[in-house]
């Protein structure tokens, strides 16, 4: 008889974890909570580094569940998980209860909710906006308004927004805004070409393939504007514009602009999804709240609990790419345990 | 008057939406490599003038970028135009010819063509 | 502002309900002499409550701690001679009339509350200067804050409302919070520091608009180090000024301030610009109307406005009571209680009064 796993979520790393296992013999289930597949993929329009549609990554994950067999569940809502004997039996709501050989967390991340700053602006001034929602705006095609409905001149993107800050608690980078909002302006430069862009960064992460190249085709091609300077506070001018004060760190001077429209960029962190399954099963979590490894190196999809594995945006704030590659090493610890390869018991010292 | 013993200080925020970026869009137009510049500070460091002077070519070209151009002309003029800093740039910055240009640009707005 | 009312959610402060111990404020007594008198009317005659004056209570020497002049260990034996004062009458809630005075006592039991060994060493102090002995208030609020509380059961009192009796529109207001409110600690600011509430409250039962302008967070520039100093106030003149820049475009009827100190500055201000730079702001010349809030709860209630002290203030009311609709006598403006004429002040050379 095949041996069960069950991936509890159904975005990017579910989807890739659950076919590669489908395809070595194992009988997957996916639990999602939604009424469809694809997470967060589904709202972004291009994807960096190389400006490839979005949807087309989600067209071949769809494939994918063509091509194997696996069982989803949607609207799924789990209320216990509990261990017998060397299974996991899963209640889910309506009675129903499905069984599993290893589990496979795939819960993913939220996006930072943008009005915790309230010096920012978020939901209070109408021409701040986050990135999300300027996907959305970029997934509307049409002509690229303000809130306001006045077609921007200047545009103002700010980082590190909900990340690396301690008035948040969350100390950690989340990675990919950074390349994300040199994406974006160079998105609407190409839009509106001749809108004055700026950037406003503590650092410029750039720190995987092709993005140090994109940032300086943003600068070469674009001539989008890079300030030094972390966001202090925004205000609303009597147009409903939005006025920027940051230190322009390079001249040691304060520097103050206008702006017609002010991005957010958004970090990621661990979903309420996450937080509820690692309190189902006890799964040990690091300080900012995603979940924590049996071992940062050698064992970084291994939970604490037997048989419980994870991947994903879960684990920490990753780009699409390394969501794939984690989704497919979590299927090779897992199909390391279920067929108890003699791998499994390798020495590590801590 | 009443004589008050102070004057109100001037501030020294650096507005932008009243930079004069005439200097700017010159020198951008005339060396686009300006817009690589990171700002990482390896032109100034290997600067001869800059290294007995007070000359900062990484603040040089920050003070175009802001429209702040009251000094620039005294500034430019320390430079000797030796390349160094176009020949360290990991960027590819023709930082000499910026200063050149800067000089043609200042020229031009003192004869009223800019 | 919508929005903002789910931010100041997050920052509700525990007010008390009675049997308040007032300590007052230098600055505010010096220069908006009414303001304390009304405080005290209002709650005693308006609210009925139970309100201590105490006439054995002195400053809070904050203007010498803010100076460097007083050290901190002396500033705390001073605000533990007021608990030990309170204790003795009996009372466990506090009403502070000054801002930078409710920024010290916070500073203070905070100091107290994470290193008590300091608190220990202040009952020590206390109790060898003069022999008392001191509990810690149950409740610390800033009188501005007592007002905001009792702010309907006012409207409901309300004789005139912050309403443009001419256009019928409401009046536009500019709040200003002083610095040592809610910047320090936000959660002992009502509405913490980034969108206070405990002005725009006010304003808003009483029938005005609030104005968010961008220098809205914006410090007046009082600070004593360098107020005191006649050199450096250049400096501080700088802050109010570029708050009035800011707020120019929004044509505000009033602004309205809870510390003593920043409605000084505000107020006097806008002359020395005036003086210095021929620039005054407000429509036809007449400069921005600045009021404490216990004068605007005065006003409101019908009060006569010299009643108030509003004569006193660099900037005249004038324009702003016509818009409200107040009945004043201009005549009896410069007279005493009795009736005897004061002189009358000369006009400045660049605001139209």
């Amino acid at each position: 008889m095949n041996k069960k796993v069950v991936v509890i979520g159904g975005g990017i790393t579910g989807m890739e974890a659950s076919v590669q296992l489908s395809a070595l013999g194992y009988s997957v289930t996916i639990l999602e909570k939604e009424s469809q597949l694809g997470g967060h993929l589904k709202d972004w329009t291009v994807l960096f580094p190389n400006l490839r549609k979005g949807h087309e990554i989600v067209s071949f994950l769809e494939h994918g569940l063509e091509l194997q067999e696996v069982n989803v569940i949607y609207n799924s809502k789990i209320n216990e998980i509990k261990r017998v004997n060397k299974h996991y039996e899963i209640l889910l709501d309506k009675q129903k209860s499905i069984n599993a050989d290893a589990i496979l967390v795939a819960t993913g991340f939220d996006l930072f909710d943008a009005h915790r700053k309230e010096e920012f602006g978020y939901g209070i001034y109408e021409n701040v906006i986050t990135s999300y929602d300027l996907e959305k705006i970029f997934a509307q095609k049409g002509e690229i308004k303000t809130p306001s409905g006045i077609k921007p001149k200047r545009i103002g993107f700010i980082h590190c927004v909900g990340s690396r800050d301690e008035k948040v608690n969350n100390h950690y980078c989340s990675n990919v805004c950074c390349v994300t909002g040199v994406k974006q302006a160079m998105e609407l430069k190409t839009l509106i070409p001749d809108a004055e862009i700026f950037n406003f960064y503590m650092d410029m992460r750039m720190f995987d393939t092709h993005f140090e190249e994109l940032y300086l085709e943003s600068q070469k091609k674009y001539g989008i504007n890079f300030v030094r300077g972390r966001l202090s506070e925004a205000n609303e001018t009597i147009d409903k514009r939005i006025v920027i004060k940051v230190e322009d760190t390079l001249t040691s001077r304060p520097l103050k602009m206008t702006v017609d429209m002010m991005v957010l960029l958004v970090g990621m962190e661990p979903s309420k999804g996450t937080k509820e399954i690692a309190n189902l099963l006890n799964l040990k979590l690091r300080e900012s709240g995603f979940l924590k490894p049996e071992d940062d190196h050698t064992m970084s999809n291994v939970s604490n609990m037997p048989g419980v594995f994870f991947a994903g945006t879960c684990s920490g704030p990753m780009s699409i790419k390394y969501t794939f590659t984690d989704a497919r090493a979590a299927v090779t610890k897992i199909n390391c345990f279920l067929k108890e390869y003699e791998l499994q018991n390798r020495i590590l010292v801590n | 008057m009443s004589q008050f013993g102070f004057t109100i200080n001037k501030p020294r925020v650096i507005d932008y939406d009243l930079a004069d970026k005439r200097v700017l869009s010159y020198v951008l137009a005339n060396e686009p490599s300006f817009n690589l510049c990171i700002f990482c500070g390896s032109c100034t460091s290997t600067c001869s003038a800059g290294n007995f002077t007070d000359f900062n070519i990484r603040k040089l070209k920050m003070f175009i970028r802001r429209g702040l151009v009251e000094e620039l002309g005294v500034e430019a003029e320390k430079c000797m135009l030796c390349g160094k800093c176009f020949l360290v740039c990991p960027r590819g910055v023709n930082n000499r010819n910026i200063v050149l240009k800067v000089r043609e640009a200042l020229t031009k707005i003192e004869s009223h063509e800019l | 502002m919508d929005a903002t009312n789910n931010i100041w959610k997050n920052y509700q402060k525990e007010i008390a309900d009675d049997h308040y111990y007032y300590v007052r404020s230098c600055i505010r007594q010096s220069f908006f002499p009414a303001s304390e008198e009304f405080f005290l009317k209002v709650l005693k005659d308006e609210l009925g409550k139970d309100i201590f004056d105490d006439p054995n209570h002195t400053t809070c020497t904050g203007i010498g701690y803010h100076a460097d002049v007083v050290p901190f260990e002396t500033i705390m034996t001073v605000v533990a001679r007021h608990f030990a004062l309170m204790k003795e009458s009996g009372y466990k809630n506090i009403i502070i009339s000054c801002v930078t005075s409710f920024g010290i006592y916070t500073e203070i039991i905070e100091t107290w509350k994470h290193f008590p060994e300091v608190l220990e060493k202040t009952r020590e102090n206390l109790y060898k200067a003069t022999k008392r002995e001191f509990d810690i208030p149950v409740n610390m609020a800033h009188s501005s804050d007592i007002i905001y509380k009792f702010r309907h059961e006012i409207a409901d009192k309300l004789k005139y409302r912050l309403v443009n009796q001419i256009t019928g529109k409401p009046l536009k207001v500019v709040e200003h919070i002083g610095c040592h409110y809610s910047k320090m600690f936000p959660k002992y600011g009502v509405g913490g520091a980034e969108f206070p509430q405990v002005l725009a409250g006010m304003i808003n039962a009483w029938g005005g608009n609030v104005i968010d302008y961008p220098e809205r967070r914006h410090c007046c520039g009082f600070g004593f180090r360098q107020y005191l100093v006649q050199a450096n106030r250049g400096y501080s003149a700088a802050n109010s000024k570029k708050k009035f820049e800011s707020m120019e475009p929004y044509k505000p009827d009033l602004i309205l301030c809870n510390c003593p100190g920043c409605t000084m500055f505000m107020d006097k201000w806008q002359y020395t610009i005036s003086e210095m730079e021929a620039k005054t702001y407000g429509e036809n010349n007449q400069g921005i109307p600045v009021l404490t809030y216990e004068e605007l709860a005065g006003l409101v209630l019908g009060y006569n406005p010299w009643d108030l002290g509003l004569q006193f203030h660099q900037i005249q009311s004038e324009p702003l009571l016509h818009k409200m609709g107040i009945e004043f006598s201009q005549k009896d403006k410069y007279k005493t209680r009795s009736g005897i004429q004061m002189p009358m002040p000369e006009c400045p050379a660049n605001i139209s009064f």
